[in-house]
This record gives C-alpha cells, sequence and structure tokens, in this order.
C-alpha cells in the first residue's frame, strides 16, 4: 500500500502553490491544440473522502469523459487519492504537484472540495503552465436531494467551459418511448422517470426550449392528441387544436412562440404551426392531398422548418420558410438510387441537419452541412435511426439495434467516438433537450 | 274438446268434496229436514276447488305459450344475431399491403367490394378504417402511411358509392402489430387496414349471397 506513494515521491518536486485564481482569457479552444486523435488529458483529484465528495467525483469524471473533449487519467482510487493536493503542515499552504499530474499525462487537474454545507468548491489547474486555471463554488445539495444529480452535472459543464470555451452537455436530459410510455433520463443514462402516464400510449416526445416541460402525443380512439406536461409538477393539458385527427412529432420553435406539428387526416399528412404566444391561427404549411409531409424541425433561427416529404416518390428531407413559402428539397438525393430520409433535427447552432436514411434496407444516421448541403452518412452496424442533437452541436444521440436491441447511442462527432447510454428494454424516438440552467 | 278435461276434473271434484264432506261417519238417520246451508256451503267448496283447478291449468297454458313465444323470440334472435356476426366477419377480414405500398392490392379488391355490399345493405353502419404498418419503416413516417393505407380502402369504396362520411380512418403506423415477430411472415401480417364498427353494427344484415 505504502510502496506506490513512495515510488512517486521522486517525481514531487517542489512547487509553489497557487492560491489566487487567475482568470486566463477565454475563447474557443482556448490553449488547446487538438492534434488529429490527440485531446488533452485531464485527471480528477483525490482529496478528503466524504460519501458526497466520492459522487460528486466520480459524476464529474464520468460527465468529463462523456464531453469527448478530453483523456481522462484513471488511477486505482488509491493511488488517486495520494495524488489529492497535500497541505504543507505548519504553513497550511497547498503543494500542487504539476510535475507528477504532467508525468501521468494530464494537461488539466480538477479538484473538487467541500466549502462550507452545500458548496463544493472546483479549482481548475493548468498543469503545463503550472497555473490555477479557475477557481469556482457551486451549491451542490445533499445526495438524497432530488436536485444534488443535476447541479453535480452543471458544475461538470462549467469545468468544460473553464478549459474549453465552451460548455460541456452534462445538465441535459433525454427524452423517450419504452414500451407505450414517454420516460425521461439525465444525459449519463441515470435517473430514469416515467413521463406521460401508465395505460394510454404514448409517441413522440420533445422539450420546450427551456427543458421544463415535454411535448407528446397519446393515441386516443381514432385520433392522437398532443399532451403538454410541466416535468416538475407532472401537470398535463391537452392542445386544444389537436383535438380532431392523428397529431404527432409536435416540436417548439426556438423562442418558444411556435409550435409545429405533423397531423394524418382525411387530407394526407401535412406540416402544421400553431401561434402559442397568442394562442390562435393554427396554419397549414405543407399540401398533402398527393404526398405526405412531415416530421417539421425549425432552424435555430425560427425562419425556416425542415420536413420530410413524399412528393418526389421516397420520404425526403424538404425545407420551407416558417410561412410555408418557398418549399425546396433539402438534402440532395439520387432519384431511384437513394433510400427514404426520415426524422430530420437542425442542430442547435444551425449549421447541420441530422437525419436518418436508409441503405440498404436498414436506416442509417446521416449529417448535412447546411452551408454546402454535403451529405455524410456516419453510421453503418445495424439500425441507427432518428438522430437528436446534444446542445453542444458535436455530440448526436440515435437508436441503434447494433447490440440486437434498440438502445440509445451517443456519437461524439468530431472523434467519432460511440457509447451506449441505455442498456435494459426498447428505447425509441429519442429528444435531447437544451442545457438544464 | 279443450273444455272437455277441466270439466270432467270438475265433476269428480264435486263428488270427492262431497265424500269428503259426509264421510267418516256411521251412516246417519235419513233426515227429515235437509241442511241446505251444509250443501250450499259443499257447493260452494268443490266451486272454489273447480276455479282453482281451472286457473292453475290457464296459468300453466299461460305459461306454456310465454315460453313458446320467447323461444321463438330467442331464436329469431339468434338468427338476427348470427346474420349480424355473419355481417362483421365480413367487414373484419384485414387487407394487407406491400412493403412501403399503399396500393389496393387486386387479391383484396374483392374483401372490399363485399364490403361494400355490406354498407349497402346496411344504411345506419359507420365504419372506421386503420392502418397498420410493419415495424421496419421510420416510426413517424409509420403514422402517414398507415394513413394512406386507410385512405386508400375508403377511396376505393366511396370511389363505388359509398358515402365518404359513413367511413373515419385512423393509423397506428407500427405501434400495433398483430405479431411482434421479426420475420417476413409477421411483418406481412401487420402491414394491414383493419375495419370496426364506428355505429349502427348492432343488427346487421348480411347482404345477399355472402
Amino acid at each position: 500500500m505504502s510502496l506506490r506513494p513512495l515510488a512517486v515521491l521522486p517525481l514531487l518536486a517542489l512547487v509553489p502553490a497557487v492560491s489566487a485564481a487567475q482568470e486566463p482569457t477565454e475563447g474557443v479552444r482556448v490553449g488547446i491544440t487538438y492534434q488529429p486523435g490527440v485531446r488533452p488529458g485531464l485527471l480528477v483529484l483525490g482529496g478528503p473522502r466524504t460519501e458526497l465528495l466520492d459522487s460528486v467525483r466520480t459524476i464529474v469524471t464520468r460527465d468529463l469523459e462523456f464531453s469527448d473533449d478530453f483523456e481522462i487519467i484513471t488511477l486505482p482510487a488509491e493511488d488517486s487519492l495520494v495524488l489529492g493536493i497535500q497541505t504543507a503542515s505548519g504553513t497550511g499552504s497547498e503543494f500542487v504537484n504539476y510535475r507528477l499530474y504532467g508525468a501521468l499525462g494530464a494537461d488539466f487537474a480538477v479538484r473538487a472540495r467541500a466549502e462550507d454545507a452545500g458548496v463544493v468548491a472546483i479549482t481548475v489547474y493548468d498543469v503545463r503552465g503550472e497555473t490555477v486555471r479557475r477557481e469556482f463554488t457551486a451549491g451542490i445539495p445533499v445526495l438524497s436531494d432530488p436536485d444534488f444529480r443535476m447541479a453535480t452535472h452543471r458544475m461538470s459543464d462549467e469545468i468544460v467551459r473553464v478549459i474549453t470555451g465552451t460548455p460541456g452537455i452534462a445538465a441535459t436530459r433525454f427524452l423517450f418511448l419504452q414500451g407505450r410510455r414517454i420516460f425521461r433520463m439525465d444525459a449519463d443514462g441515470a435517473d430514469v422517470q416515467p413521463v406521460s402516464p401508465d395505460g394510454a400510449a404514448a409517441f413522440s416526445p420533445s422539450w420546450d426550449p427551456r427543458g421544463r416541460r415535454a411535448a407528446y402525443t397519446e393515441f386516443h380512439d381514432g385520433g392522437g392528441y398532443v399532451y403538454l406536461q410541466d416535468l416538475t409538477t407532472g401537470q398535463r393539458l391537452r392542445l386544444s387544436f389537436t383535438q380532431s385527427a392523428l397529431n404527432y412529432t409536435p416540436v417548439f420553435s426556438p423562442d418558444g412562440s411556435l409550435f409545429a406539428f405533423s397531423r394524418s387526416d382525411e387530407e394526407g399528412t401535412d406540416v402544421f404551426t400553431y401561434n402559442l404566444a397568442s394562442d390562435c391561427c393554427l396554419q397549414r404549411l405543407t399540401s398533402g392531398r398527393f404526398a405526405d409531409n412531415l416530421s417539421p424541425t425549425f432552424s435555430p433561427d425560427g425562419r425556416r422548418i425542415a420536413f420530410s416529404s413524399t412528393r418526389s416518390g421516397l420520404p425526403q428531407i424538404y425545407v420551407m420558410s416558417v410561412d410555408g413559402t418557398g418549399q425546396e428539397l433539402f438534402a440532395p438525393f439520387d432519384y431511384g438510387v437513394t433510400g427514404s430520409s426520415h426524422a430530420p433535427e437542425w442542430s442547435p447552432d444551425g449549421r447541420s441537419l441530422a437525419f436518418h436514411r436508409d441503405v440498404g434496407g436498414s436506416p442509417q444516421v446521416f449529417v448535412m452541412e447546411v452551408a454546402t448541403r454535403t451529405v455524410r452518412q456516419l453510421t453503418s452496424a445495424g439500425r441507427n435511426e432518428d438522430p437528436t442533437w446534444a446542445p453542444d452541436g458535436q455530440h448526436l444521440a440515435f437508436v441503434s439495434d447494433r447490440t440486437g436491441r434498440r438502445q440509445l447511442w451517443v456519437i461524439d462527432l468530431e472523434t467519432g467516438r460511440v457509447r451506449q447510454v441505455t442498456r435494459t428494454g426498447e428505447v425509441r424516438l429519442p429528444a435531447w433537450s437544451g442545457r438544464m440552467y | 274438446m279443450r273444455f272437455s278435461i277441466p270439466l270432467t276434473l270438475s265433476l269428480g271434484a264435486v263428488v270427492v268434496a262431497a265424500a269428503v264432506a259426509c264421510g267418516g261417519q256411521p251412516a246417519p238417520p235419513p233426515t227429515p229436514a235437509v241442511d241446505s246451508a251444509a250443501i250450499r256451503d259443499s257447493i260452494a267448496r268443490a266451486e272454489a276447488a273447480r276455479r282453482a283447478r281451472e286457473d292453475s291449468i290457464r296459468r300453466a297454458r299461460e305459461e306454456a305459450e310465454r315460453l313458446a313465444a320467447e323461444r321463438r323470440r330467442a331464436d329469431s334472435l339468434a338468427m338476427i344475431a348470427r346474420e349480424t356476426e355473419r355481417a362483421k366477419g365480413i367487414l373484419a377480414e384485414m387487407i394487407n399491403f406491400d412493403f412501403d405500398k399503399s396500393n389496393i392490392r387486386p387479391g383484396d379488391a374483392a374483401k372490399l367490394d363485399r364490403k361494400i355490399a355490406l354498407l349497402q345493405a346496411n344504411p345506419m353502419l359507420r365504419i372506421t378504417i386503420t392502418g397498420h404498418c410493419d415495424e421496419r419503416g421510420s416510426d413517424e413516417y409509420n403514422l402517414a402511411l398507415g394513413n394512406r393505407r386507410a385512405l386508400a380502402a375508403k377511396n376505393y369504396m366511396v370511389n363505388r358509392g359509398i358515402a365518404a362520411d359513413r367511413i373515419a380512418t385512423a393509423s397506428r403506423g407500427e405501434e400495433q402489430p398483430l405479431d411482434p415477430a421479426r420475420t417476413e411472415a409477421a411483418w406481412e401480417r401487420n402491414r394491414r387496414d383493419e375495419f370496426t364498427v364506428s355505429a349502427g353494427g348492432d343488427m346487421l344484415k348480411a347482404p345477399a349471397g355472402m
């Protein structure tokens, strides 16, 4: 046990502690040079062990891992303990062993310690620069508090922001369909809670822009009504303008003022909008007599809507102005060659559009660069469908059956890394929220 | 003839009644003074017994008639129910579709023709057609495709004279498979239109010749 610390002792060099937080200039990816396949190493330091701090470190480490921005350096628990910041006896000043951290491959080190009750202090060390990058505190409630996990996720996102300039995506959630019900889940796969009531069959969940309410369809008799449900109180409201016909794939405009959805009725299937802000004006944007138009998604500026349409035969991705004018093909395809394209979702940064397209009988996830309308295929193993964007525009979640069952997976578009989020039941129609702040 | 039995019975009853009234005592000397009250009494009792028997026979007859009528009614109800069942069987025949298609297959036209005859024979009947899909297509798109499939069957029937407002359409996409297996056979079964009564289906006439 005590041999390991001794073994690393020769690496220790006395480096003056940096106690004052320093504010480096922030920008996008400050201080990081991305090389292909090389990401900055990050070490989450051990320290005083309490149940709360251990949980915080575990969650933060996983969040930072899932950000795909770092190479996380993991050590056996007892070793990481020794790597904690030492306080020199007598003086009370802290000793940060930058050289040791650097030798382990770390470019950054993160320390969590309890400050006052309900407050955790985070220090981010720039190992190469041998300075404190930033020190901040976050209110973290007790472990049993239902907000504990989300508060910790927010802290993780701030660590990512301090280092890369862009907040992480840990403080986000998924909605998805499992069996007949809608569930919500933290982005790391924890804390799964039912949303829609047991009994009625639900469909196509989506988030309001602030992540507080879920919109989804519930099948009743011959129709499908859209419900809006407050995720804190559980209170739900049936949207009156969806009380006839079959209404589904509800989505909010980015500013929350407009609501778009698909409606199937005697005329076929069309994209409709309703003005939530003024509670009026149901508008049919497409004319579906001879073609089906569905699955609307707003551009982040709220001025355009992409959707899928069968107007040229197989479903393909089209785009129009938010008032329904200027309808045109969006994602190029080869007539008679390219398979059906479905379920478009515009990225939060507006630069990309994700959708799934049939390739040899299996759906695969594609991303189109909006500026150039260049399409690239992201997946190939098994069935991969219904992509949904993380708020960073860098991660996509999608449903894949590559393990035999339909489960939720996440891909990082920058590194191509893929990870499985869910492992039980069958998951369908995921919707990734914005950041929960 | 119908009254002969009650009559015989009531005569017998009088005799029995008289015997009961007089029995059990040593033969009395002829009574000079006729006890007219006792005779009247005995006659009245005999009369009451006769009426009681008549009543019970009438009640039995009425009960028999009631049962016969009930049986006749039940028979005709059963006939109606059987015919309604037959009609519903015609309605319930599903039609199937090719993958990602909503056109009526030639082999299914006859099924729809029978439903047209059924709707013509039952002017109050209203139906709902619900389109379904297999699980392979896109989940969202399958709702639109199911809707197309329901509309295809409806249009077929409306084009042949059925009033459009008698047929409602719905879609459940791939949400209600008949067979959850992931085989060609299951997918074929699941790509279907279902036909259900939405009103006026309590008593149905099966079209002639079906």
